[in-house]
């Protein structure tokens, strides 16, 4: 065990009691006593005002040469003709970067008969656009996509990649990643570049959104994280910025598919996802029946948004689980989210509380839901939100 | 069909409460739980098992008290369990655990499926199902809301993706990491429970796996945490007043000032 308590410094304050995310302090005798579920997060260490408290830094083998790790990467999310709208989130952030860092941002895409999209990746941020256009390719396998992606990180051995906490990112890249024998962090909200040491300081929320942590990977290349779309900010279109297409072949990569794709079915057509929808209006026990969710699509729709729900409502049978929002459901941030009869439990909050801003209705002013709201409205929703919905359709003037 | 589970013990983070003033977690009172995704992946174990015959046996790396939670799973139907437990893999990130489970579950020896909870709700990662079928050198499939047949050599998923979901066949020996849609998962029988009281779970060490103590816990782990924080803290809510009619203006304004929407009013 490498986490000590100096006895002698320790005064029992208790302040690393309250502090541990793991609830692995007790106090034995007055003097702190670190237990089992001890993870070395070191949140102990900061706070204690005597340091008494010490992690003892642990000797790693330098295992790669870190300097031949040069520039960005981002993971082109593509699938049935489009680009995932975080690819462009990606470009921005990554070029933010890497001006600090002073190299390329490169954006890597995957898929067979690829439409062009290398216009809009250059011109929101990328300096080169790696084509991997391939039959092999035409349907998403964590298989196959991940052999292919392991091995151009292995050749161009880029010293950042990131892709998007999707669906797709959150299950492939941790193939990579434990292939290249690398650092992978999940779901960041925030990046940063520590120069001296040339980091990529990578921040996410952790224990159900409680606290935030932010990670390194000091010793291995690269360095990998997934991100949560509606995050980060795209850049401004620039139709004159230059970049260089590179096709790659195929030819020499070993691929070892496992897995066949049968077919695919779609369950949201027109409207955006919920994980991509920049309004989303939500709701809950409140909506009391299945068919009051038509209420919530009519407004969702007017504001080009999509609809989600509260467990209740799920488990209620009202709505399908493809909605459910919260920690057993999907996490969103849209820049709105109209919260409709919901409550307000832990476990929805989780799945909500970084959208931008946040609109709740509730005829309970002491529901939680408030707690994280913007704006709050004390009424019933079935009067407010026939309402809003009118007053919309009368200012655009379609009614 | 002989099916392996990976469980893990964790804080009910929905219980956990930050303190206003201290802006730190409040953890009085707070539980150790089985990861609420992983009762999916043990359910689905049963049920395989019950339906083709076979063995599940649950695995778990933690402190000693994740017994509690291997028992628990016992209760529910599993036939086995393991504990990976040993100071040294104190403080692993997600390449040093499925590094350190791997090494478990070729100690169980033979299995046709593997089956995780899709991410736990401590971490939320959801990277070391995939992780574990990467050091294995099996094939996987995440996000599983229905197995639709288990043959010998190969198995139908439908896959949740964000526009719906996919349909894909993979070749067993497999890993498959599942969502809450996959079933109902069923509550401690009695017999089951009489079963995990008398039970004995064996705990192996990283010496009992035999296996490379530099990539275990912090010293194998690529990733570290420097920083511990609140997150940002949200300011009071502004209630909105009013009759329904100014209320519904008044809102519809205040977005429009944000530029959260666009529409004429």
């Amino acid at each position: 065990m490498s986490i000590k308590v100096d006895k002698e410094k320790c005064t029992g304050c208790e302040t690393c009691v309250d502090t541990c995310p793991f609830g692995a302090i007790t106090m034995v005798e007055g003097k702190a006593d670190i237990g089992d579920q001890c993870n070395l997060c070191g949140a102990c260490q900061e706070v204690c005002e005597v340091g008494a408290i010490s992690i003892e830094a642990i000797e790693k083998e330098e295992v790669q040469d870190k300097e031949a790790y040069k520039g960005i990467w981002v993971y082109g999310e593509y699938r049935k003709g489009r680009i995932a709208p975080v690819v462009y989130e990606l470009l921005g952030e990554g070029r933010r970067l890497a001006h600090k860092l002073n190299v390329d941002v490169s954006c890597i895409l995957l898929g067979y008969e690829l439409k062009d999209k290398t216009r809009d990746l250059i011109g929101y941020g990328a300096d080169k656009v790696y084509l991997v256009d391939d039959a092999i390719l035409k349907d998403f396998r964590d298989d196959v996509y991940g052999d292919v992606l392991t091995d151009l990180i292995e050749k161009h051995k880029p010293e950042i990649f990131l892709a998007g906490a999707t669906s797709i990112g959150r299950s492939l890249i941790p193939k990579v990643a434990t292939h290249l024998n690398t650092g992978l962090t999940a779901d960041c909200t925030d990046f940063d570049i520590d120069l001296e040491k040339r980091l990529l300081l990578q921040t996410r929320p952790a224990f159900g959104g409680n606290i935030m942590a932010t990670i390194v990977c000091p010793d291995r290349r690269p360095q990998m994280a997934t991100v949560r779309p509606k995050v980060m900010k795209k850049m401004a279109f620039d139709e004159n910025r230059e970049g260089e297409i590179i096709k790659v072949t195929l030819d020499s990569i070993n691929i070892k598919a496992r897995t066949r794709f049968i077919e695919s079915v779609q369950q949201v057509s027109d409207a955006p996802n919920l994980s991509e929808a920049d309004v989303i209006v939500s709701g809950g026990r409140g909506l009391k029946d299945s068919k009051n969710f038509g209420l919530l699509q009519e407004l969702a729709t007017l504001l080009n948004g999509a609809v989600g729900a509260s467990r209740g409502a799920v488990d209620a049978g009202w709505i399908p689980y493809f909605h459910q929002v919260g920690q057993t459901g999907k996490t969103v941030c849209p820049k709105l989210y109209i919260a409709c009869g919901i409550s307000g439990a832990v476990q929805h909050l989780v799945g909500m509380q970084s959208s931008e801003v946040i609109v709740a209705i509730n005829t309970d002013p002491h529901a939680r839901i408030f707690d994280v709201a913007t704006f709050g409205i004390v009424r019933d929703l079935f009067e407010v939100v026939p309402a809003l919905t009118k007053r919309i359709k009368q200012a655009i003037g379609c009614e | 069909m002989d099916i392996i589970v990976c469980i893990k013990q964790v804080p009910d983070t929905g219980q956990v409460k930050i303190d206003p003033h201290t802006h730190t977690l409040i953890r009085e009172g707070v539980e150790s739980i089985i990861n609420p995704y992983d009762r999916y992946a043990i359910e689905e174990g049963v049920r395989i098992k019950e339906r083709y015959g076979g063995k599940v046996t649950a695995i778990s790396m933690g402190p000693p008290q994740a017994k509690e939670a291997l028992k628990e799973a016992i209760s529910c139907g599993v036939d086995e369990a393991v504990l990976l437990c040993d100071r040294a893999f104190a403080g692993a990130d997600t390449l040093a655990t499925t590094y350190t489970l791997a090494k478990g579950i070729e100690q169980i020896g033979r299995f046709d499926l593997i089956i995780c909870g899709k991410q736990t709700i401590d971490g939320d990662t959801a990277q070391v199902g995939p992780g574990v079928a990467e050091r294995l050198d099996i094939p996987y499939v995440s996000y599983v809301r229905k197995i639709e047949f288990i043959g010998n050599r190969c198995a139908r998923v439908e896959r949740m993706m964000d526009d719906g979901y996919d349909i894909l066949e993979m070749d067993l020996p497999a890993l498959i990491t599942v969502t809450k849609e996959i079933n109902e998962p069923r509550l401690p029988s009695l017999k089951g429970e009489v079963r995990a009281a008398s039970i004995e779970i064996p705990m192996y060490t990283a010496k009992d796996l035999g296996i490379d103590i530099n990539k275990i816990g912090l010293a194998g782990s690529a990733t570290e945490v420097i920083k511990i924080f609140p997150p940002p803290k949200k300011g009071q809510y502004e209630r909105i007043e009013g009759t329904l009619d100014e209320q519904v203006e008044t809102l519809l304004k205040k977005l429009k000032e944000l530029g959260i929407i666009n529409i004429p009013l």
